[in-house]
């Protein structure tokens, strides 16, 4: 059933954080006069004008809290007989102790394999009896355990989910299992230039003592170390219905869900679960640029930026609106620029990382060696004219991309229920997808101009340019970027574990 | 399940599937055009993929970066993917937008060379390569998906060579091959236009009437060569490629049943038996009970032509050597000549399939992909609503004569990816591969 297809498709690479957020009522701003035109006096050579885009109902959102403080959220959506669960904790890789990295994500993963009643085979097993999938993973804020399934099959299916989210076992032998395969794909990201340039940024970003500079899969180090008494304290600690929420999206009752979350999740036992607080980091005082040498690699792989806002910024749809103009979009000025006017690359983007405090501002692109000095002359004139007023054309045309795609994140139930995650975890009003449209259209030419001006300093950038060092450095130190350091991929990712 | 389908034919040949759901406000314009790798000719390896690119590039009435923006600007998503024998172009976009995006495919058919220009083809030339670079070149174990069609089918075989093709190939392609492989290939009778969602199809058939009725059919593409192949590859393939890796990784492809055939359900459920998911015989005893491995998996590629393959892909742990990795995935296979599969396995792989088939029914955008590819490689769009009943109707018998036939030594190709480090040990040749007779 799998394809490989060759994609035009870009947007992929680094689908950065900010995507275009959506939902509910009438979508009818900023272009309400176009009318529908009669079907015999369409001119062959000219887009057919449109009727006015249609309005869009999100679906009826529900919520209940159980005595034990978990939330529920109910989305109904009935096209399919399918459901999307998730139960979501509100606290994720920021809350790794010290020297730990990789905790919460290795927590997370070993959901799966055991509990008091279930050996991992048997979790497995049970999956393929009742055909739902099953997952459970940890990022920044949160760690999910997420369930999707046919609706005949949702009773037996959540209880499959209450199992692992409430009884996990940790067995020994399953934990030193899955602490090798994690060791071992650690190891492989030694191959891989854009990883070594993600960790490699962060880290330069924000410095090791900093949360957000950390790998959340963690280090060879952190996860070679990480005894399974740190993995049960994390899981006791943190993973509380005080904590959580249940969100359920497809062809179910709101009712219906309440009742059978007080029946599996009721007796679930609240605890006082303390509050991890992320520092704001302050980012680069000088532009500088890290190179790490990969020998030879084929492409250079650019991270570009500084720190960014955190997800509750009031800023939030300027950013959105300044990120779909620089690189968000296929038909973004470093897309269009790097990619169809000079083919450098296959893509080139951006993206704001909005997380409970300032995460990463980063522009990227996989560049062919040969070009990476141009290539950064490129990002650079980018950076800096994307500070001067921007086009009213251009800047419309960003808008309205943000608020007609809107409904396309409404589709399927996974698509909203990607939705509705943020919200739970940064405890945003789950009402926020209704006045996007509005919000959207609020953006002025002079709030874009701000916000990137504020966020995109072209003398304090932090550049990580992973690639064949003895090819690209000559060019690179031509241009003077600022301050070069010259790492390698050990410096980056540590010493490799002799086995 | 059962989604709604109408079908119907313009007088010009073009084939075109409705699919009406109102859920949401949304609408999938999906094109098929039956034309892919295999319709290359030698010295132009990659060429219908470089083609796809420069579809994007504006025609007679739309300009150069148009096509992105009109969609982008109306809120809509769009992208386009070429196969070995299919190339597919699809946007969704709010339902009031049905008629532009039907305006822009049909102003592509109907009317591309105009604006094709030289730095429009070096342009996208330049974004391939990179392509290449960034999926196969810079990519660890990158080069795999084009290695092992080249190995597992014969040299004049339409799917032995790249799909992406050779950098000295893009760099050969003309303005003159565009121009050529529009007329041939780019006809409203090689393709199939598929709607679904949120419309009217009394509408929706008129604006296409509208748009496309006056394209004229084309003249009728060469015939691909006979594709057909024996069942097995008649003796063992095998290729060692020393690569800038951490970790040795083995994938074994056996020649099988043609996608949508009887026998091609059972090899599906084979590939689930083997390696769909944790509780997968391969990931059971590779990862967890022998630890030899970091990851293994197994699919169809589906290819409805000629003969599919089933491939198994495994990773290495760390202690595992080269040769420990390829004895112990063949004794695996072997244990399952040995015993076959039984009713769970067979029923545990089903359940899960099913699961998948009706999920990928949820998005307008695949719902009508779905459509374009049974309509393109059968005719017959209402296929899709017997996915689940054929799969469904699988038997124990069935997988064990698919293995009984198919997963015998003399039917597996070996491509081992090898830690340049311990390539310098005494490994078979790169060539010690034998072509089927």
């Amino acid at each position: 059933m799998t394809r490989f297809t060759v994609s035009r498709g870009v947007m992929i690479i680094n689908a950065a954080a900010i995507s275009a957020c959506s939902s509910t009522p009438v979508v009818t701003t900023a272009t309400p006069t176009i009318i529908a035109v009669p079907m015999a006096s369409v001119d062959p050579t000219k887009p057919p004008m449109l009727g006015p885009p249609p309005s869009l109902t999100v679906p009826p959102i529900a919520t209940r809290q159980l005595a034990n403080g978990l939330k529920i959220v109910v989305v109904e959506q009935h096209e399919l007989p399918l459901a999307d669960v998730i139960l979501q904790m509100r606290t994720g890789g920021e809350a790794d102790p010290a020297g730990k990295p990789g905790t919460a994500a290795l927590t997370a993963s070993m959901l799966l394999e055991g509990t008091t009643s279930r050996t991992a085979l048997q979790i497995a097993d049970q999956q393929a009896f009742l055909g739902v999938g099953m997952g459970a993973s940890s990022g920044w804020e949160q760690s999910a355990v997420s369930l999707h399934a046919p609706t005949a099959q949702l009773d037996s299916a959540l209880a499959l989910l209450a199992d692992v989210a409430l009884h996990p076992a940790f067995p020994v032998a399953d934990l030193e299992r899955v602490r090798k395969a994690r060791l071992t794909s650690l190891q492989q990201q030694r191959d891989r230039g854009p990883v070594i340039a993600d960790r490699a940024y962060a880290a330069a970003l924000y410095g090791s003592d900093n949360p957000y500079g950390r790998p959340l899969a963690g280090t060879e180090a952190s996860i070679a170390s990480v005894t399974r008494d740190e993995l049960l304290r994390f899981y006791t600690t943190y993973y509380r219905p005080n904590n959580a929420t249940l969100l359920v999206v497809g062809d179910v009752n709101a009712d219906d869900v309440a009742r059978r979350a007080e029946a599996i999740f009721g007796k679930w036992a609240r605890a006082e679960v303390p509050a991890t607080v992320t520092a704001n980091a302050r980012g680069a005082n000088a532009t500088t640029l890290v190179l790490i040498d990969k020998p030879g690699a084929a492409q250079s792989s650019f991270r570009i930026g500084g720190i960014g806002a955190a997800r509750s910024t009031n800023d939030y749809f300027a950013l959105q609106v300044l990120n779909t103009l620089l690189g968000g979009s296929f038909s973004s000025r470093l897309n269009q620029n790097l990619r169809e006017a000079r083919g450098y690359t296959y893509g080139a983007s951006s993206g704001f990382s909005l997380r409970r405090s300032a995460g990463p501002f980063t522009a990227s692109a996989e560049v062919v060696s040969a070009k990476t000095d141009s290539a950064l002359i490129e990002f650079m004139k980018e950076l800096r004219s994307i500070r001067d007023t921007v086009p009213s054309a251009e800047l419309e045309r960003a808008k309205r991309y943000l608020q007609l795609g809107l409904p396309e994140d409404f589709e399927t139930t996974r698509s909203i229920a990607g939705q509705f995650l943020p919200l739970l975890t940064y405890d945003i009003p789950l009402e926020f997808y209704n006045s996007a449209v509005q919000r959207i259209a609020a953006v002025t030419q002079a709030d874009v101009q701000r916000v990137a001006r504020q966020y995109i300093d072209p003398s304090k950038l932090t550049l990580v340019i992973v690639g064949d060092r003895k090819t690209i450095e000559p060019g690179l130190r031509a241009l003077n970027p600022g301050d070069i350091v010259i790492r390698d991929a050990r410096d980056v990712l540590g010493a490799p574990l002799t086995p | 399940m059962r989604i709604p389908i109408e079908t119907f034919q313009l007088p010009n040949g073009l084939l075109v599937v409705l699919s009406e759901d109102h859920t949401a406000p949304l609408v999938a314009v999906n094109l098929w055009y039956h034309v892919g790798s295999a319709n290359e000719r030698p010295g132009r390896t990659g060429f219908a993929h470089l083609f796809e690119h420069m579809l994007f590039q504006g025609s007679a009435n739309v300009g150069s970066n148009e096509h992105f923006e009109l969609i982008q600007r109306a809120g809509g998503t769009l992208n386009g993917s070429t196969w070995l024998d299919r190339t597919n172009y699809y946007e969704t976009v709010p339902s009031n937008q049905l008629e532009l995006t039907l305006w822009l495919e049909a102003n592509r058919m109907g009317h591309l060379l105009p604006a094709m220009t030289q730095q429009k083809l070096d342009t996208q030339r330049d974004v391939v390569q990179n392509e290449r670079r960034w999926s196969m070149d810079n990519q660890p174990y990158g080069t795999w998906w084009e290695r092992l069609p080249a190995l597992a089918y014969p040299a004049d075989h339409p799917f032995h060579h790249s799909l992406i093709g050779s950098m000295a190939d893009l760099d050969a392609a003309r303005l003159e091959d565009i121009a050529h492989f529009f007329s041939m290939y780019y006809t409203p009778d090689n393709a199939v236009l598929s709607i679904a969602g949120d419309f009217e199809p009394a509408e929706a058939r008129t604006m296409i009437e509208r748009h496309f009725g006056a394209i004229p059919r084309g003249a009728g593409k060469p015939s691909l060569p006979e594709m057909s192949l024996p069942a097995t590859f008649g003796g063992p393939l095998r290729e060692v490629v020393p690569d800038d890796v951490m970790l040795p990784r083995l994938f074994m492809a056996f020649r099988s049943p043609v996608f949508g055939s009887a026998a091609y359900y059972a090899a599906s459920v084979c590939s689930a038996v083997l390696g769909l998911k944790k509780g997968s015989r391969l990931h059971r005893s590779l990862v967890r009970d022998q630890q030899v491995a970091a990851e293994a998996t197994a699919f169809t590629y589906d290819l409805a032509k000629g003969a599919d393959l089933l491939v198994v892909d495994v990773t290495a742990r760390p202690e595992t050597s080269v040769d420990k990795l390829e004895h112990t995935v063949n004794a695996e296979i072997d244990r399952l000549l040995l015993d076959g599969v039984t009713d769970d396995e067979v029923r545990r792989a089903v359940t899960l399939m099913e699961t998948d088939l009706v999920a990928v029914l949820q998005s307008a955008g695949d719902r009508a992909d779905r459509l374009s590819m049974f309509a393109t490689y059968f005719g017959d769009p209402a296929l899709v609503n017997v996915q689940t009943e054929q799969y469904r109707a699988v038997t124990r018998d069935q997988v064990n004569t698919f293995v009984q036939e198919r997963l015998v030594p003399d039917n597996r190709a070996s491509l081992l990816y090898v830690p340049r480090e311990q390539s310098e040990l005494p490994l078979q040749d790169d060539l010690a591969m034998a072509e089927a007779p």
